[in-house]
């Protein structure tokens, strides 16, 4: 089933939820909507469903134009941030609900059900909890539950909101993998919504990121880290640090030092270079940029290490291997090696930033 | 060290708690338990006799018919109306929202006397409507049709006020999810959200129901005290009492508190279950 998301737009009292997005989910596609909170990743997906009303704009599955369809009749299997389960029904009746309200001729008969049901349970592994109430069970189970209620409908398109949100770390990196085991056996085309990268990154074909609304970037992940469109993706995704410098005759120039980087077709002017840790390399010889260490910390085999350099000392992290013998207050050299020019105009991932601290890269700025 | 460990941090002294203890049961036992024990002792004063030929009058058991009538009618109809309004309160968002609310509250509000009156002034002989109705041979003033309006609008808060915060604690995704398995409306309302209320829903139910068999005020208004028609066994008490037949009054007080009591009885029954529920239901979350 292909899903096909033609300019939507969805505005609540005084902000743009969905702001004219389009976007193709090709069949048996594993699809992440990312982005931060309010960015309207969450809206895409209840509107995909049905379970919000766009005010303009059609969304189509496969040639069908489904966006005045009932909710009902759109036949999507969606789990809920909070799992939804049914609280007063065991975890068989939860899973049979959906094919016991189907109308009296496509219901199937109840030892049908019940074959299913059970063959769904193990699916998800839960073979032997179908007469558990939902509170008799972890988070990681109820997620489960929710997930095969879901797939019992045998959905045309399987929606996910946070699957894994509401879960420990270690929870959450087993049922990832799980998940996409799950979709590789069934085939579902599959959206689902998470503000955490990693999630995203490691689960998905493809990663939508949004930002206040519409679509930054639709890319394979690789794609998405490698080459970000725009700051916000480039600051969002992954680690980064932002230093201001200027473009003229062609070259960048952090103050008056010339930087060895493509700066696309930017014409002459202030603008914004953005860099991942690993875009900066501690050299001995001239020319390098003169830096002043103010901390090092050890993360994994690599050593953290910020500097504040240029006139303006802007702050700027990068990692060196763990042995480097680098110490605070000492002054170093240090060469950029990669890294993407931005417009000045363009905006990055600022001001959010503590936000999302949970799942990325905080770390102070000079304003 | 183990002294210590029995204060809790927000707890009182022993002197304190000792002092508010006394207080609270000597006021309980005055405002509360003393009338109820007096209206059975007094039942029963004159002898066994006396109080078994008051409650066997014709007149006490047509107004206990009538209340029993009346609360049959008064408690199902709420049952609707609080639902209904429950659910459009709790699950919808709309302009005049908060006015809504407020106006369901209206009824706890405004003096059940007042209340009353209101309705003589609705469907009085002088009212817009009241020239018809005696026209066309309705009667709901001082009778059983105006008895039961006046219970219903007085009773109406009981079952909504109940729902409404529940229902909105416990959101919408489960409808949702009911809906995306293909679920109909209806379907999703009885199969989701009515079992996930149906303890408050009874809890309210029988708050609603003390309250129709007890209202005194309004129904005092709009029935006109016709014996064995319109009395209510409330009213009757009252006409027994004015009537110095204290005994018999008392005797169909305790008729009255004794419905009133298994009703208690039941919500705390309830109680005890709810909380429960409740708690579950949280966990979930």
């Amino acid at each position: 089933m292909q899903v096909r998301i033609a300019n939507v737009n969805k505005r609540y009292v005084g902000m743009a939820a969905l702001d004219d997005v389009s976007l193709n989910v090709e069949p048996g596609e594993l699809v992440a909507l990312l982005g931060p909170s309010g960015s309207g990743k969450t809206t895409l997906l209840r509107t995909i469903a049905g379970l919000e009303i766009p005010d303009s704009g059609q969304i189509f599955f496969n040639d069908e134009d489904a966006s005045d369809g009932r909710i009902q009749d759109r036949g999507v299997g969606f789990v809920f941030q909070h799992y939804a389960l049914f609280k007063h029904m065991r975890v068989f009746d939860n899973v049979a609900f959906g094919l016991r309200a189907r109308p009296g001729k496509t219901r199937p008969k109840e030892s049908e059900i019940k074959r299913r049901v059970l063959e769904l349970l193990d699916l998800v592994q839960l073979s032997g909890l179908e007469k558990r109430f939902p509170t008799q069970l972890s988070g990681g189970q109820r997620q489960r539950v929710a997930l095969a209620r879901a797939l019992a409908i045998e959905p045309k398109v399987l929606l996910l909101d946070e699957p894994f949100g509401a879960l420990d770390a270690r929870v959450r990196k087993d049922l990832r993998r799980w998940l996409r085991e799950i979709h590789e056996r069934t085939g579902h085309t599959t959206l689902f919504v998470t503000h955490d990268q990693e999630e995203a990154l490691e689960l998905a074909d493809r990663v939508v990121v949004m930002n206040k609304g519409r679509i930054e970037q639709s890319a394979s992940p690789d794609e998405i880290y490698d080459h970000p469109r725009t700051p916000f993706v480039f600051s969002f995704i992954g680690e980064s640090s932002v230093i201001p410098v200027t473009i003229g005759n062609g070259r960048a120039w952090l103050d008056e030092r010339p930087l060895d980087i493509e700066i696309g077709g930017l014409s002459d002017g202030p603008a914004q270079l953005y860099l991942r840790p690993e875009d900066i390399v501690v050299t001995e010889e001239a020319p390098g940029i003169p830096g002043l260490v103010v901390s090092t910390r050890r993360i994994g085999g690599m050593r953290r290490v910020s500097i504040e350099c240029g006139l303006a000392r802007h702050r700027i992290e990068f990692d060196a291997p763990a042995e480097t013998p680098i110490a605070n207050s000492q002054r170093v050299m240090i060469r950029v090696t990669g890294g993407t020019v931005f417009g000045s105009a363009e905006e990055g991932y600022e001001s959010e930033r503590l936000a999302a601290s949970e799942t990325s890269n905080f770390k102070w700025k000079k304003a | 060290m183990t002294k210590h460990r029995r204060h809790t941090p927000v707890g009182e002294g022993p002197v304190t708690r000792f002092i508010l203890l006394t207080l609270m049961v000597l006021f309980l036992g005055f405002i509360l338990i003393a009338p109820l024990l007096v209206v059975f002792v007094e039942a029963v004063s004159k002898g066994l006799g006396v109080f078994v030929t008051a409650l066997a009058m014709p007149d006490t058991i047509a107004a206990l018919q009538l209340t029993l009538l009346v609360a049959a009618i008064a408690v199902p109809a709420n049952l609707v109306f609080g639902v209904a309004a429950a659910w459009t309160v709790a699950k919808f968002d709309f302009k005049g929202k908060a006015f809504l609310l407020t106006l369901i509250d209206l009824p706890f509000a405004v003096s059940p006397v007042v209340s009353g009156l209101v309705f003589v002034l609705l469907f009085g002989a002088n009212s817009l409507i009241g020239p018809w109705l005696t026209d066309n041979g309705i009667r709901i003033l001082f009778a059983v049709p105006g008895i039961v309006i006046a219970t219903i609008f007085i009773t109406f808060p009981f079952i909504a006020r109940e729902l409404i915060p529940l229902m909105q604690q416990q959101g919408n995704s489960e409808e949702e999810a009911a809906l995306s398995l293909g679920a109909s409306g209806w379907r999703t309302f009885f199969l989701v959200t009515l079992p996930n209320v149906k303890w408050g829903l009874l809890y309210g139910v029988l708050l609603c129901n003390a309250r129709a068999m007890g209202e005194f005020g309004a129904v005092s208004v709009v029935s006109g005290h016709i014996r064995g028609l319109t009395n209510t066994l409330p009213l009757h008490i009252e006409i027994l009492y004015n009537d110095n037949k204290a005994a018999a009054a008392f005797a169909v007080a305790s008729l009255l508190a004794a419905l009133a009591l298994v009703t208690l009885g039941l919500k705390t029954l309830l109680e005890v279950r709810y909380s429960g529920e409740l708690a579950a239901s949280r966990r979930n979350h």
